[in-house]
């Protein structure tokens, strides 16, 4: 295959573990009863629309975006809102949620529920555009930035290449894997749809080598489309990273601070241009993703289609049960994914997949003194120096952050997992980023 | 309160210790400690016994009386610098001058700045300097290396090839002149020639190099900086006049070049954390070597060398940034 394409700069390559790759997609029967937090996105919490006691139908509204950067948030589930309380989410605060009882599963009679897939755009940019914001799309790689902020490129520039983003690079995880596999014509109708809304000629969709199946088989139906490539990359962490994989995929360097839109570059994920399919040809909102669910003691490592609301027990009841050792549920991958406090926290639009850990490898090691062995900057996908930064942070040096970059680290964790002296240097970066964060809103402010 | 464990990301740590660099690091001594005993016999082992135990002894009681920290001794640390020190020092020293050695290492330059990962010097370094320094006669009697398979003959001692050169060039001698009295390339490659402990063979420590860089314990930026600093430094002098300055093949494989390169400079904790910062670093070290080994007072270099750029690390650090991602415009783009 020749020299694989990836990124320059750090990178580190944690063990695979890809438990449920070969798990076919199976549907998730709908829950009775759907929690649907309202903050699903980056960016503002959505605004409830719907009331205590209203009749709901699959794919109706339930909540209108709260500001430019959020999104609208349908119904998963048909029934009748039962309260809009709070009930604790992903992030292990309560936060307002939108509680429907489920009754059927009636679906909105504008949606199209056909098997067919159908291949001709009548949209205009515009108009995709117009349909993407209203379906509610984010980002699904886990980042959940609203995806029709993406397309609109500030005026001034000009997007010139899609990436598509099929790398998976987290551990574990393997539900853009079986999209790729299972929904690969629908996702390279969504990429065609993208690069009209972008008026683009030229996409590329990066697949980490790990995937040859998802590689062979997306190449062959990409055939059939002009300006679609296929890429093949060398499987390194974390890929998926947007400035890492535009870097791989068309060797461009997004400037520190900047949008990948600064150098002509717009990513999405596989799993967003499959929903945008289903939004622009079906009429179909976001209302339910693929999650991996998976872990060395799950008996039945699975992907599952699922509807947003539905709590994570029901998931792990359908991979055949909570193993006795569970240590430690994570929401995403191992590496930055979030430790969940309950089961009954629901699947949102951003959740890829849950990890669960067996307790011998939940809790971790002993911290020690940094000795200095430098592999924390030769990680690094970013170029920093993650010794000196959770320095800074650790004696509220914020300046020097500031001054080393620290608002540049991507919280990727390459750093602390490669860290001989098991050093917790990410809480201490995102401790430092937090702060910085703060001091630099408050200068711009005055 | 959740029954699951609740922590930050990320969720798994790869499987690097601080332990397993530091046995590692002992593992990459093996051949040469080997070859030691090989040439030096009972004599090698005494002062092996002797520097770990002693090192062992005071990390322990430092850490425990003065520093009032968890136990520490078997991060293997303590043990890397006490066979380090060994490695530094003639086999026939005597064993109180030891027991000074491993206090002045763990007590004065580790312990004294914090413990592992705070001190500015390299700790084994600065015991031989201190060591050299006080006990002149006894730190530069070498003892001539004869393997153990002669049989337990007395112990002769005489100059290392450095101090021959030193003393040699000093009274106007030649080069040629020198030369009987010079090891050959394979003696000075395999160990035969007089010198400390983990100064003779080059081939034990080269193989100890090819182990940590395999291991990617170290990285090749200073050993190679400074060699071919030496090299190039040292073959300057020698091309314009042969018959007044060694060749780089004798400067390699003769003192401490070898073992300061692949196990002293590498030394993490005091040396630069960026790549470019330790290519100048080795690039110091080698030069510094190269000046005291030929016009300094003393024969060899080394220790001083890799001392004296110990102290610039932390403005190498500031100077040298790894590239930051996005920070130059690395490719043209096409508008």
């Amino acid at each position: 295959m020749g020299i694989l394409r990836t990124f320059a700069l750090g990178g580190i390559h944690p063990a695979e573990n890809k438990l449920s790759s070969n798990a076919p997609i199976e549907t998730l029967p709908v829950p009775k009863q759907a929690i649907i937090p309202l903050g699903q996105n980056l960016g503002a919490p959505s605004k409830a629309i719907v009331k205590k006691g209203d009749e709901v139908k699959v794919g109706q509204l339930l909540a209108e975006a709260g500001g430019f950067i959020s999104t609208n948030i349908h119904s998963p589930v048909s029934g009748k809102v039962f309260k809009i309380d709070n009930a604790i989410d992903g992030s292990g605060y309560k936060r307002p949620c939108i509680i429907i009882n489920v009754e059927g599963d009636i679906w909105d009679e504008s949606i199209d529920t056909s098997p067919d897939i159908i291949s001709e755009i009548v949209l205009s940019p515009k108009e995709i555009i117009e349909k993407i914001k209203n379906s509610g799309i984010v980002g699904l790689g886990g980042a959940t930035f609203p995806t029709y902020v993406k397309l609109m490129p500030p005026p001034g520039k000009t997007a010139e290449f899609l990436i598509i983003n099929g790398v998976e690079c987290e551990p574990y995880l393997t539900s853009d894997h079986r999209m790729m596999l299972e929904k690969g014509q629908e996702i390279i109708i969504g990429t065609r749809i993208l690069m009209e809304a972008l008026n683009v000629k030229k996409a590329f969709i990066g697949i980490e080598n790990n995937k040859p199946d998802a590689i062979r088989h997306m190449t062959e139906l990409a055939k059939a489309y002009d300006g679609i490539e296929i890429q093949a990359l060398k499987v390194q962490y974390p890929q998926g990273g947007e400035k890492q994989l535009i870097k791989a995929s068309v060797n461009r360097e997004v400037p520190s601070g900047k949008l990948p839109i600064e150098v002509g570059c717009v990513v999405q994920n596989v799993g967003t241009a499959f929903a945008v399919y289903e939004a622009v040809q079906k009429n179909k909102p976001l209302f339910e993703r693929v999650v991996t669910v998976t872990g060395k003691a799950v008996k039945k490592p699975s992907n599952f289609l699922a509807r947003i609301g539905t709590p994570i027990s029901q998931l792990i009841e359908a991979a055949e049960g909570l193993p006795e050792n569970t240590g430690k549920i994570i929401g995403g991958g191992p590496m930055m994914g979030k430790a969940l406090t309950s089961l009954e926290i629901p699947v949102v639009k951003g959740s890829s997949g849950i990890l669960i850990m067996e307790k011998e490898e939940s809790s971790r090691s002993i911290e020690g003194p940094c000795i200095r062995c430098s592999k924390c900057t030769y990680v690094c996908p970013m170029g920093l120096e993650p010794f000196l930064l959770s320095k800074a942070a650790k004696l509220a040096n914020y300046e020097m952050a500031e001054s080393e970059s620290i608002m540049d680290c991507i919280e990727c964790g390459s750093c602390q997992y490669g860290c001989p002296a098991a050093i917790p240097l990410l809480d201490y970066l995102r401790l430092g980023k937090l702060k910085v964060g703060q001091i630099m809103r408050k200068r711009s402010q005055n | 309160m959740s029954k699951f464990t609740i922590s930050g990301s990320p969720h798994i740590q790869g499987d690097e210790s601080t332990k397993k660099i530091m046995y590692g690091v002992v593992i990459a001594m093996v051949p040469t400690m080997l070859f030691s005993i090989y040439f030096f016999g009972l004599d090698a082992i005494r002062v092996f016994l002797i520097a770990i135990a002693a090192s062992l002894f005071f990390e322990w009681i430092i850490q425990k009386y003065l520093i009032k920290g968890p136990l520490t001794i078997n991060d293997g640390s303590a043990l890397v610098t006490a066979i380090l020190l060994a490695l530094n020092l003639p086999s026939n020293l005597p064993i109180w001058m030891i027991i000074i050695g491993a206090l002045v290492a763990i007590g004065m330059a580790k312990m004294s700045f914090g413990g592992l990962g705070k001190n500015v010097f390299n700790p084994a370094l600065v015991a031989r300097v201190f060591l050299l320094v006080s006990f002149p006669v006894e730190m530069t009697s070498w003892p001539k290396p004869s393997p153990i398979t002669d049989g337990l003959a007395d112990v002769i001692t005489g100059p290392t090839p450095l101090g021959i050169v030193k003393e040699g060039l000093g009274a106007n001698k030649t080069m040629s002149e020198l030369a009987p009295e010079l090891p050959s390339y394979t003696q000075g490659l395999m160990g035969e020639m007089g010198g400390s402990m983990g100064e003779v063979s080059a081939l034990a420590l080269l193989l100890g190099g090819v182990y940590m860089l395999w291991k990617k314990i170290i990285t090749w930026h200073i050993p190679v900086s400074m060699l071919l600093t030496v090299a190039i430094f040292s073959g300057i002098f020698w091309g314009v006049d042969p018959e007044h300055y060694a060749d780089p093949i004798f400067h390699m494989l003769t003192g401490g070049m070898l073992l300061g390169a692949i196990f002293m400079a590498t030394d993490m904790v005091t040396s630069p954390m960026t790549k470019g910062g330790q290519l100048i670093f080795g690039f110091g070290v080698g030069l510094l070597t190269i000046l005291i080994r030929m016009w300094g007072a003393y024969p060899e270099g080394v220790s001083f060398a890799i001392l004296i750029m110990n102290a610039t690390v932390p403005l190498i650090n500031r100077g040298f940034k790894p590239r930051r991602f996005g920070a130059k415009p690395g490719v043209v783009l096409t508008k």
